[in-house]
């Protein structure tokens, strides 16, 4: 789509030169720049190589940039909507160790009180999690249990893909039920047989299995999203660890707008259960998927960043280059220069030649480093299935660097130019 | 006609020109004075190091004088910007060098419509028909879209006479323009040149063939810088004839 603009606005662009190529002393200079240069093709094909391959790199670069935090995001949000996290213990900062007891802080009074309390609450899932081996059979892998109420499957848009989900009832009386993840599936049954119905061992428990998960894959960390096992929360807090606190508290808002809201709304009711003082520090963290969203996001900003740079570096480069290839083609037409001026031209006259035809050599340059980024970024997405995304506005930004660049690194050469005594220029040999 | 009521196109009033080479100053030109009235066929003649391209340099507005005045058609030349200059060179005067000096891989007709494209005031298609216009004067209206380095020196000095010719200017400024040709071509280009005079168009010829001379107009000798000679030439011979006595090429 955007070649497309990129393309329209040549065609004009072209079309606009074709109509006005006679009319100016500057369609004229134009006309002239364009002549010096096919006359010489070689050496404008080897001065603009330099912005070809910087501009080349700035897009490629920042395609992947982009492209990577796109794939992010979605990753992201593929993990859930909307979806808040509360977590025990002070935000930790600095690597200072807690207390252990601050751990413990989320209890089910907390779980209650937001499903009674807090309205811009859409789902609720307190969160306990251990690892340990699952068993069945002579097959085991190694895998982590997450226990949650029902709800977490609407949190996390976790899909059945066969059998059922647990029950409430289940919740209640912690029923030895579960689900599994698609990769648990292949480990434990890989003679393909359904594994619903099928007791597993966890941690020397034996649980049923009562469905098996649909496959969500890997996510952008490289964590594979199916080697899990979900089971009621208080199947794992009674059943397997015996522990009355949770590890996170999982929430999710009402819609992505209201998460702010929501945000307070939680900070006000856990204050109130854990009965803090108004100086008090919370004695929880809550975090956000936005925020991770936005952490992420920063991140992989300064990444691209980075690279960003060093590829602009290329072009500061090439920019030299042009001028080199400028400075000499000034000498080498000292005599077609010395040839103007006689017959009338000014020295601004000179001066503009030299430099339209070095921002001709570099946005030219840069129109096929624009080409060749996108070439090698849809090579990038198709052989190394790398998500690329080649960002519109970088593509304007390389046009106006390659000006810039063209109009610095000519202007040397065209005040040589145009400094030029007429009488001196015209004998030299 | 009495000289007086000529047009002066060019005035020169004690026109001195000084370089400095080092420590020492050089004094090309030492007070040089003349008029050249319309219509003149000149040719400055002179040894190498009598100052005639100095002096060229001088009626061509690429330079100005130390001291002295030059007024071309009227106009003081000494204090004038290289930018008015440019203009003035653009306007009045046409430049025939001995190298010819055409713009490599470019046609006749874009060669000569070079000077013009320096002038906003010529439209674009105006300046395509005047610049055919002069190659037909100077016989090369078979050749207009031939590129400069396909036509031999007859050839491309002709072009450059058309592009001299082309912004209709007020004197024709040659500068050895038969130096690099063969005998028989240069005749050629004096039959051009003796046209153009006929016509009424202002030529100054430097040179420093003395054959040349005869069929010019007037001619100036030049020695250390100062006139030493400053002739009318009443027998001026017809180029056209010298040409057909020349033996034949084959």
């Amino acid at each position: 789509m955007n070649l497309i603009i990129l393309i329209a606005i040549l065609v004009v662009a072209i079309l606009i030169y074709r109509r006005y190529r006679d009319e100016s002393l500057l369609g004229m200079i134009f006309k002239v720049a364009i002549k010096a240069l096919s006359n010489n093709k070689a050496r404008s094909l080897l001065s603009m190589l330099g912005i070809i391959i910087g501009v080349a790199a700035v897009i490629v670069m920042m395609s992947i940039g982009q492209g990577s935090k796109e794939s992010v995001r979605k990753n992201i949000s593929q993990m859930g909507t909307n979806i808040i996290m509360i977590r025990p213990g002070a935000d930790r900062r600095g690597g200072v160790r807690q207390d252990p007891s601050s751990m413990q802080t989320l209890k089910q009074e907390d779980y209650e009180a937001i499903l009674n309390e807090c309205r811009y609450v859409m789902y609720t899932s307190p969160e306990v999690t251990t690892s340990g081996q699952a068993i069945y059979g002579s097959n085991n892998y190694n895998t982590s249990a997450y226990g949650e109420s029902l709800e977490y499957m609407d949190i996390k848009q976790w899909e059945i893909e066969d059998g059922t989900c647990f029950t409430e009832q289940d919740v209640q009386t912690a029923a030895k039920v579960c689900l599994i993840g698609k990769t648990l599936v292949d480990n434990l049954f890989p003679d393909g047989q359904s594994p619903v119905g099928k007791t597993i061992r966890f941690r020397s428990t034996p649980v049923r299995i009562v469905g098996v998960l649909k496959s969500k894959g890997y996510n952008s960390f490289g964590m594979d999203q199916d080697n899990l096992i979900i089971m009621p929360y208080t199947t794992v807090m009674k059943r397997l660890l015996a522990q009355t606190f949770f590890s996170t508290i999982n929430v999710s808002s009402l819609t992505e707008e209201t998460t702010d809201q929501t945000i307070e709304e939680l900070t006000e009711v856990l204050r109130r259960t854990h009965k803090l003082k108004d100086n008090a520090e919370d004695d929880f963290t809550i975090h956000s998927q936005a925020e991770m969203m936005e952490t992420m996001s920063s991140t992989m900003d300064s990444i691209t960043i980075i690279l960003v740079v060093a590829a602009a570096f290329s072009l500061l480069v090439a920019g030299i280059g042009i001028m080199n290839i400028m400075l000499v083609s000034v000498t080498e037409r000292t005599k077609e220069i010395g040839l103007r001026m006689s017959v009338g031209a000014r020295s601004i006259d000179i001066s503009l030649q030299f430099l339209i035809e070095s921002i001709l050599i570099s946005i030219t340059g840069g129109l096929l480093g624009v080409l060749l980024g996108y070439g090698i970024s849809a090579l990038a997405t198709a052989v190394f299935h790398l998500p690329t995304s080649v960002p519109f506005w970088s593509v304007i930004l390389s046009f106006v660097v390659c000006t810039i660049i063209g109009i610095v690194f000519g202007y040397i050469p065209a005040q040589k130019a145009a400094r030029l005594d007429p009488i001196e220029a015209i004998r030299y040999e | 006609m009495s000289e007086d009521n000529r047009k002066v196109v060019i005035e020169l009033k004690d026109v001195c020109r000084d370089f400095k080479v080092g420590d020492e100053v050089v004094h090309a030109l030492r007070g040089v004075s003349f008029k050249i009235y319309e219509g003149e066929f000149v040719t400055i003649q002179g040894t190498s190091g009598s100052g005639k391209s100095t002096l060229l340099n001088q009626i061509g507005c690429l330079d100005t004088p130390t001291s002295g005045e030059y007024y071309l058609d009227g106009v003081s030349v000494r204090k004038m910007g290289s930018n008015q200059r440019a203009k003035l060179r653009n306007r009045k005067i046409g430049f025939i060098f001995q190298n010819y000096n055409l713009l490599a891989k470019t046609t006749a007709v874009e060669n000569v419509e070079l000077p013009l494209m320096y002038n906003a005031k010529v439209k674009p298609k105006e300046r395509r028909q005047r610049a055919i216009k002069a190659l037909i004067e100077v016989g090369l209206g078979d050749r207009l879209e031939h590129k400069s380095n396909q036509m031999s020196g007859g050839q491309m000095q002709r072009v450059a006479i058309a592009r001299a010719l082309v912004n209709d200017p007020t004197i024709i400024l040659a500068d050895e323009a038969t130096g690099n040709l063969d005998t028989r071509t240069s005749f050629e280009m004096l039959v051009l040149f003796q046209k153009l005079y006929n016509e009424g168009h202002t030529i100054i010829f430097v040179t420093h063939n003395p054959e040349i001379a005869q069929y010019s107009s007037r001619n100036i000798f030049l020695r250390d810088g100062q006139v030493q000679a400053d002739t009318i030439n009443h027998n001026i011979l017809n180029a056209e004839e010298a040409l057909a006595k020349l033996p034949k090429k084959d």
